[in-house]
């Protein structure tokens, strides 16, 4: 579940991997999680070369591995889950340390965490390097369509803004004596939900107002493109390129 | 430039929201090319919604309103919001756009300019309201006064006929609130200005308009209007304490 | 509810995409229909605002406390299409900027917790308010039961995907069970939420509350003292061209998608086992099997086989999805650009 977001990820730096265009990291972050994803289970070591070739990233980003490590911790609702398989699966069971597991999910364990653990890496390198403002300009680029990317701004242009108002409303409230225990005080906070819905809802119309009253006609303008230099694709490209190689390894071997 | 024509001309506006309230109640003033107009009227006197009829936003009621003799209406929208720019009184609902240089150069990009004319463009309106160091910053790490300021120039860099600020005083503390007076004064063009902070509007605006229970109600030098007991009280305005507009040196 | 990467299968996570993307691509069109140009700034902002109500924490008891996942609130509160695009917003940015839930995975979360929560909520929704008297007191209650509904519906879609593209044998039975029963309870504080603020919002703004837009009346003006019936609104003009055919397209494509690309995924190994040894593309991987592998000894006998044309399949539902998504939306824009949106003049209320 997605609660604390409270924190955004990016690091400033002036890095070679922060210095890449967006769209190039964008497109080498999932071209490198397709690849962990379709290894089989089996190659254990090739989710070893895996890490450490994001091992290599983070050093190069100058990202620091606690702060790497810290942000895994998102993963545990699902690290419980993987916990949960040896004891339910199906199929063939081992004995280890008296507890009877299913080998089925000892695996089915080890895939998830192996493959869930280099995706979350994964991202969290993607997010810490690059800024907010340059993901959007990167999905744009990557020809998302150009209505979803505008929402997107949009939403990570007011998200403080709206955070911002729900904290003041829970300040008032608090300052009336009001503290949320329970189920009783649901209907408080739903109004509270409900108020920020309408002042969200208002300030989008307001917004518009502003746009239309600029010219806006339904298409933003393009104000800023983003380019990446054939160099500059092939370095970024390098990452899912070796694991590519790993990947390939992992099935022949 | 045609002396003759007026920047602003409205006549006989009407206007209700869907929800059944309505606001203006037949709403006739013009405006002369290069004047300063201050537009007085308590809260809720439907100011608001007439500034929303200025460039077409809000429509569906009766009456005109004419910009540069080029009326309102669906087929010269892009023209009209061209030559009216509308200055909001929440910055934040303004600046919608990730960086400060993004949001100035919104409205020319809308209107098709490009490139390097875009961007001078961008630093001249910039430049205007001094802000031309902030290019690059998120607008929602400046300041309330400062972001106030930028919200003029996303409009100035539309190079507007007529510049309408809705509250342009709300919220800022008495420097910057000094900082924009002397921005205003400075820049070349017509202006509405929207607001009850009747000081401000002795201060920068020669001419007022009472707007009242969606009527105009008065139309004046803003020195005398403001003077009129009988009219300010019948209209809920207030003058703050200890200030007296007969007492006060002509400033603009 | 994030689902990781390496959770579901690489060809059902594919082919998810595809839905995904389809989805996404209809309720772009649908979303103009609602709001046409206001699209952008609205949706975005109900974007923020469900983002921003996830991290309210409704406590429950004992220090425990739980949150809204919001689908079927903004289903109700801005409609289907719009509902879909917000969500699917907010969990394209989670998973880009926050690292929540795996980028592979992006299609079965959006499909899941999007689209799935979005359609079931509002259908209810829609259904219950037809059926139930008109007024206020429905409204709460029909926003209750399409939340209550919408979050198992989104776990039985979970546990679906599960069955065919599952990366662990475990019985559906237990899959079926848990999530489902884990999701009711969720679901019912999900429907308590919801009921209480698309209540809370019906008293303030009926308007804005879509699925209650019906309870509107029409309005009459006073000029000058007299009453006059005020211009009927106009019908926004994007509305008259149908989505249908869009919707045609995608139907088709993840269909077949779904038909051909599952052939490889099904869940059962055999299918996979027998495209494998029919090409002879097996017998290498036999040689080396799980030779390496330190859990070898165990005999885990259907991955030897199923390995390579687990990763053909892989590969290939990637491609398909790459393609297809990027011909749907690339299909979207061309029609758009072909009929640039008119401008008009809304009428908005907010003073």
């Amino acid at each position: 579940m997605g609660a604390g977001h409270a924190h955004r990820l990016y690091r400033h730096g002036h890095s070679p991997v922060h210095g890449l265009p967006p769209h190039t990291k964008l497109a080498a972050t999932f071209a490198f999680v397709v690849v962990v994803v379709s290894t089989p289970r089996e190659a254990m070591w090739a989710f070893g070369l895996y890490a450490m070739l994001l091992a290599a990233v983070a050093r190069t980003a100058r990202v620091p591995a606690r702060f790497l490590l810290k942000r895994l911790l998102i993963e545990v609702p699902f690290v419980a889950f993987a916990l949960l398989l040896p004891f339910v699966a199906e199929g063939e069971r081992v004995e280890v340390l008296g507890l009877s597991l299913s080998v089925g999910g000892l695996w089915g364990a080890w895939n998830v965490l192996a493959k869930g653990t280099l995706g979350v890496a994964a991202s969290v390198l993607l997010a810490s390097t690059t800024e907010l403002r340059e993901l959007l300009l990167g999905l744009q680029r990557l020809k998302l369509p150009p209505l979803l990317v505008q929402i997107a701004s949009f939403m990570v242009r007011y998200g403080d803004v709206i955070a911002d108002e729900m904290r003041r409303m829970r300040i008032a409230r608090e300052s009336r004596g009001f503290e949320a225990k329970g189920v009783r005080h649901w209907g408080v906070l739903a109004k509270s939900a409900g108020a920020l819905f309408i002042r969200s809802y208002e300030r989008g119309e307001r917004v518009h107002l502003a746009m239309v009253s600029r010219g806006y006609a339904g298409t933003m303008p393009v104000i800023d493109e983003v380019t990446a230099s054939r160099a500059q694709w092939t370095y970024a490209l390098t990452l899912p390129l070796a694991a590519l190689v790993v990947c390939l390894l992992g099935w022949t071997l | 430039m045609d002396p003759v024509t007026a920047s602003l001309e409205v006549s006989g506006l009407a206007f209700a929201y869907p929800d059944g309230h309505q606001a203006l109640f037949g709403v006739d003033f013009s405006i002369e090319r290069g004047e300063r107009v201050a537009l007085l009227g308590p809260n809720g006197a439907g100011k608001t919604t007439l500034v929303l009829h200025l460039n077409g936003i809000l429509s569906g009621g009766t009456g005109t309103v004419r910009v540069a003799g080029l009326p309102v209406g669906r087929e010269h929208m892009a023209e009209i919001r061209r030559r009216v720019g509308i200055v909001f009184q929440d910055p934040d609902d303004q600046l919608f756009m990730p960086t400060v240089r993004e949001d100035v150069a919104f409205g020319p990009a809308a209107a098709g300019l490009k490139g390097p004319e875009l961007e001078a463009r961008v630093d001249r309106a910039l430049e205007r309201v001094g802000m031309a160091e902030f290019k690059d910053r998120p607008p929602h790490h400046l300041s309330f006064g400062q972001r106030r300021r930028v919200a003029v120039a996303t409009v100035l860099a539309m190079e507007p006929e007529i510049l309408v600020l809705d509250e342009p005083s709300s919220n800022l503390d008495p420097a910057s609130r000094r900082e924009l007076a002397d921005i205003l004064r400075s820049l070349d063009v017509t202006v509405l200005m929207v607001t009850h902070d009747l000081p401000y509007a002795l201060e920068l605006c020669p001419r007022s308009l009472i707007l009242s229970e969606g009527v105009i109600a008065a139309d004046g030098p803003t020195r005398e209007l403001l003077a009129d007991d009988a009219l300010m009280s019948a209209h809920r305005l207030e003058l703050p304490y200890g200030f007296d507009p007969r007492s006060v040196p002509t400033g603009a | 509810m994030h689902v990781p990467d390496g959770f579901i299968d690489a060809p059902t996570s594919a082919v998810t995409g595809v839905v995904a993307a389809t989805a996404v691509a209809v309720s772009l069109r649908g979303a103009r229909r609602e709001l046409d140009e206001r699209t952008a700034p609205l949706a975005g902002l109900v974007a923020a605002f469900i983002f921003a109500v996830q991290m309210l924490n409704f406590p429950v008891a004992a220090g425990t406390s739980g949150h809204l996942l919001g689908g079927a609130l903004a289903a109700i509160l801005v409609g289907p299409f719009t509902g879909v695009l917000c969500v699917s917003v907010v969990l394209l940015m989670q998973g880009v900027l926050f690292a929540d839930g795996g980028l592979t995975a992006l299609g079965v979360n959006i499909t899941n917790m999007a689209i799935v929560t979005t359609v079931v909520a509002y259908a209810v929704f829609r259904l219950l308010v037809k059926v139930l008297p008109r007024g206020r007191r429905s409204i709460t209650v029909a926003s209750f039961a399409a939340a209550l509904l919408s979050v198992p519906a989104a776990a039985l879609a979970f546990t679906l995907m599960y069955a065919v593209g599952g990366t662990t044998d475990v019985s559906l039975g237990k899959v079926a069970t848990a999530m489902v029963g884990v999701h009711v309870l969720i679901g019912l504080g999900e429907a308590t939420i919801t009921a209480l603020t698309v209540g809370a919002v019906v008293a303030v703004r009926p308007d804005l509350v879509y699925g209650a837009r019906d309870l509107r009346q029409r309005l009459r003006l006073r000029v000058n003292g007299e009453l006059v019936d005020a211009p009927a609104a106009e019908p926004a003009p994007v509305a008259s061209r149908s989505p249908r055919k869009v919707w045609a397209v995608g139907l088709v494509t993840s269909l077949v998608l779904a038909g051909f690309v599952s052939f490889y995924a099904s869940a059962n190994p055999d299918g996979l086992e027998k495209v494998a040894a029919d090409h002879g593309i097996d017998k290498k991987a036999e040689d080396h099997a799980a030779a390496d592998s330190p859990l070898a000894d165990y005999g885990v006998k259907d991955v030897t086989d199923a390995r390579l044309s687990g990763g053909l399949a892989g590969v290939i539902g990637v491609g398909v999805t790459v393609v297809a998504g990027s011909a749907v939306f690339w299909a979207v824009r061309r029609r758009r650009t072909a009929h640039p949106a008119d401008v008009s003049p809304a009428s908005t209320s907010g003073a």
